[in-house]
């Protein structure tokens, strides 16, 4: 199998190179022939990949050591669910699904463009063909999935403890399904600014797919930090990591392209902005990728290093210069049709909003690449961390949110101050009773956060004022009663009012994070069982120590060191936590010996969390294992003794009796343990924040197949009409 | 499975070289073509006859052989007739190959591009 699979990837690149030559010819001498064949190469491309993809899973499903990356990062303990994930964990994998997303995407993009644009998408066919040549000739010559041992190994590395997380199995492919969507309209972008056809058309073409990379990069990155928070065993969600950011950066300038691309279609503006600005998120969608799989920035996310630096950066270079040529070359073409006639409209809201989304884009670019600036110049590598990250991004998040209420209700071209009494006026007075309320509940302590959850609260009054102004009208326009009229409204304005529901999401996730982040309680202590210390209000007792092993397919899989916690308040019970850390073997069975490489492999911590709507409490375990040293060497030794006697059969159990001995002890007498406490207001709220963007986005991404199909018959009525009138 | 992988690989092969080379095989493409022209011109002869009974239909209105309300239910008839069959004709409406067909921007865009 391992034959076939490498051979769809060479018929791939095949056909990547047959599609880029066929569409660029049929562009050049106008035969519409050739673009269809580049267009069903993309199609080629996609049946190629699918079917690659495929037999890799199988693989890894069948645990097939004999592909070699099947027995590096899965083995026969490995769950099958985890078992289908670790196909994406490896570099190869990874490199794979980003082809097989890239073919999946542009197939759709280009079926559903195939009769329009057409002088266009010979162009961006090619673009996006020259993306799956690049990925698959990494795989084909740099990066091959398919290599197999001459030997193959009866048991596997395994899947990396710290990716056995549900999340986990999902995140990597919805970025990935956000950086190949981003392709589309990037690759629709150079056809249209090669041809010089820079009105709005081919941004009506692929506004959805821009859209669709926002919604999955969004739900990957919040995934992601869901994980962070739940396995990590650290009590954050974000730590401005280089992986965490080479996702935030496309999505952020994807949010200013997501905006900024209804100016150009409402009045014509902005054009050099947008194509700069997709542009710039197809090259960041790459250095995303990049990012993950280099292993040049040091991160707790990269899962390897590569020796795909070159080619990548080439990749990179190339974007970048061919991007800066086509908008300088076709300036002239990207003229704007108007210019902005106050800064007190809608128009400006947008353009601030955009200018706010890539200052933090930049923010973040700058202290993520800032270890190599400084290597470079300096010689020495100097990481910057959060507190730097924070002393930028918080300013500007607090004029984002403001730019959030503001625009969506602004008048276009010239506000009024009649206009803006009525937008405003409620919204205003629902932040300054916010602030109020919370100035009088005693929540004073932060002004950062005072002024970002009133600044919220504008945002939140703001869309609920647009759905109930709009909800009246549709009443009065149809007689419908209220609810019906509200999902009428939505279902016959779902980029606007999904729009509304995704600033309601991130209003509320912002409330979260200035919550969560300046009134916590954290406590790191170490605690004998029959202790206790406090958390904010709460008193945390160590009850008793935990301990166990897990067993699949006759081996050891883990062993597991807990605690039980009891917490009270006031004298009350509240909860029972039971965080724990659990240990995978090492594979340097002959350096740590065979009992030894459990205490030196990779360790998870499953933490223990009460989640509420009004605070989380959080905690994780570190257990000491130093007391157990003399049992592992005893173990080590026995095992040692015994191994010409017995058989691998006899081993395992021998070596599982140990185990369960040495964690029997454990919880016997355990030592001291060390703790990490944490009692956090609202963290609930950055997860139902994102619930609510995702609903939006869902909203907003929806088609419409009512409203398009009303259009339409429309358009034939009045064609009929005029047809009949000419007559 | 080492004398399977090859055969696969090579049909794979087959299916790509079949699926991409479609567009560009002449003689289905032209049969394929005259038989869209035929369907064509059949469906503008509907859209002709059928407006044709539009304006006879308003014809009998405006010399009183119908009543307005009679005339007002045919005559959204008929045009909802009409406007199945213009969505036929733009359903087999396939993209022109021919250059001189092209927009003007297209051909400006050839000169930039």
């Amino acid at each position: 199998m391992a034959q076939v699979g490498a051979g769809c990837l060479i018929l791939a690149l095949a056909t990547c190179v047959y599609g880029i030559g066929a569409s660029l010819y049929g562009a050049a001498t106008g035969r519409g022939q050739w673009v269809a064949s580049g267009r069903r190469s993309v199609y080629a491309l996609f049946l190629l990949a699918a079917a690659a993809f495929a037999v890799l899973e199988v693989a890894f499903l069948r645990s097939q050591f004999e592909f070699a990356i099947v027995a590096s990062h899965s083995s026969t303990t490995t769950p099958p669910l985890y078992r289908a994930a670790a196909a994406w964990s490896s570099q190869e994998g990874s490199l794979l699904l980003w082809l097989f997303l890239l073919g999946l995407w542009s197939s759709l993009a280009l079926f559903l463009t195939r009769r329009r644009l057409r002088d266009v998408v010979p162009y961006a066919q090619a673009v996006l063909l020259g993306f799956g040549a690049f990925f698959a000739a990494l795989l084909v010559f740099a990066a091959n999935p398919f290599e197999t041992a001459a030997l193959a190994p009866s048991e596997g590395v395994g899947l990396n403890p710290l990716l056995r997380y549900p999340a986990m199995m999902i995140h990597p492919p919805m970025l990935y399904s956000g950086y190949t969507l981003f392709a589309v309209p990037f690759a629709f972008a150079v056809g249209a600014l090669v041809v010089r056809r820079v009105d709005a058309e081919w941004i009506t073409a692929t506004r959805r797919f821009g859209l669709a990379a926002w919604f999955f990069l969004g739900v990957g990155i919040i995934l992601g930090a869901r994980w962070s928070y739940a396995e990590l065993g650290w009590g954050g969600y974000w730590a401005w990591d280089p992986v965490e950011n080479a996702s935030l950066l496309p999505w952020l300038t994807g949010t200013a392209f997501i905006h900024s691309v209804m100016i150009q279609e409402k009045r014509g503006m902005l054009k050099v902005w947008n194509a700069s600005l997709v542009l710039t998120t197809g090259i960041l969608a790459v250095l995303g990728t990049f990012l993950v799989r280099s292993g040049i920035l040091d991160s707790i996310h990269a899962f390897g290093a590569s020796t795909l630096g070159v080619p990548f950066v080439t990749l990179i270079a190339l974007m970048i210069v061919g991007s800066l040529y086509l908008v300088v070359s076709r300036r002239d073409a990207l003229r704007t049709e108007h210019r902005v006639d106050s800064l007190l409209s809608r128009e400006a809201a947008f353009l601030g909003n955009n200018v706010v989304l890539v200052g933090l884009a930049f923010v973040v670019f700058w202290g993520t690449f800032f270890p190599l600036i400084s290597e470079a110049v300096t010689g020495q590598k100097a990481a910057v961390g959060p507190p730097w990250f924070d002393r930028y991004t918080v300013p500007l998040a607090l004029v984002l949110v403001l730019l959030t209420g503001i625009g969506p209700v602004i008048a276009w071209r010239r506000a009024t101050w009649a206009n803006a009494r009525r937008a405003f006026a409620l919204p205003a007075a629902a932040g300054v009773v916010t602030l109020i309320a919370l100035l009088a509940l005693g929540v004073g302590a932060s002004v950062t956060s005072l002024i970002m959850v009133t600044l919220c609260a504008f945002a939140i009054a703001v869309a609920l004022q647009e759905l109930w102004r709009g909800t009246a009208a549709r009443r009065a326009m149809s007689g419908e009663p209220a609810p019906l009229a509200l999902v009428s409204l939505v279902r016959r304005n779902r980029r606007r009012y999904g729009g509304y529901l995704v600033h309601v999401g991130v209003a509320v996730l912002f409330i979260g994070v200035a919550a969560s982040s300046a009134f916590q309680h954290a406590q790191d202590t170490r605690l004998q069982v029959g202790q206790s210390t406090r958390v904010g209000p709460y008193d945390v007792r160590y009850v008793r120590a935990t301990s166990g092993i897990d067993v699949r397919a006759g081996d050891v899989e883990r062993i597991r060191f807990g605690t039980v916690l009891e917490v009270t308040m006031d004298g009350r019970h509240v909860t029972t936590l039971g965080p724990d850390r659990s240990y995978y073997p090492s594979q340097a069975i002959l350096a740590f010996g065979p009992v030894g490489r459990y205490f030196e492999g990779e360790a998870t911590s499953d933490v223990g969390l009460k989640a509420g709507p009004l605070r989380d409490i959080w905690t994780a375990v570190q257990p000491d294992t130093s007391r157990l040293q003399p049992l592992i060497d005893k173990g080590d030794r026995l095992l040692e003794r015994t191994a010409s006697r017995l058989t691998p059969r006899q081993r395992s159990i021998l070596l599982a009796q140990i185990l369960g001995g040495l964690v029997s002890r454990y919880a016997q007498d355990p030592p001291p343990a060390q703790f990490r406490f944490l009692a956090s207001p609202l963290v609930s709220w950055i997860w139902a924040g994102g619930l609510l963007v995702f609903a939006g986005g869902l909203i907003a991404l929806w088609p419409a197949a009512d409203a398009a199909r009303r259009r339409a018959r429309a358009g034939y009525a009045a064609r009929v009409a005029r047809e009949l009138g000419r007559a | 499975m080492d004398v399977l992988a090859p055969l696969v690989v090579i049909a794979l092969l087959g299916l790509v070289v079949l699926l991409v080379s479609a567009p560009l095989r002449g003689g289905r493409a032209e049969a394929e073509a005259q038989r869209q022209d035929a369907r064509l011109a059949d469906l503008q002869a509907a859209k002709d006859a059928k407006y044709r009974e539009i304006r006879e239909a308003e014809l009998d209105y405006r010399t009183g052989h119908l009543s307005e309300a009679d005339w007002r239910l045919i005559d959204r008839q008929l045009r909802a007739e009409a406007v199945t069959i213009l969505r036929r004709i733009d359903e087999l409406a396939e993209p022109d190959p021919r250059p001189a067909e092209r927009g003007p921007q297209a051909a400006s865009g050839r000169r930039g591009g």
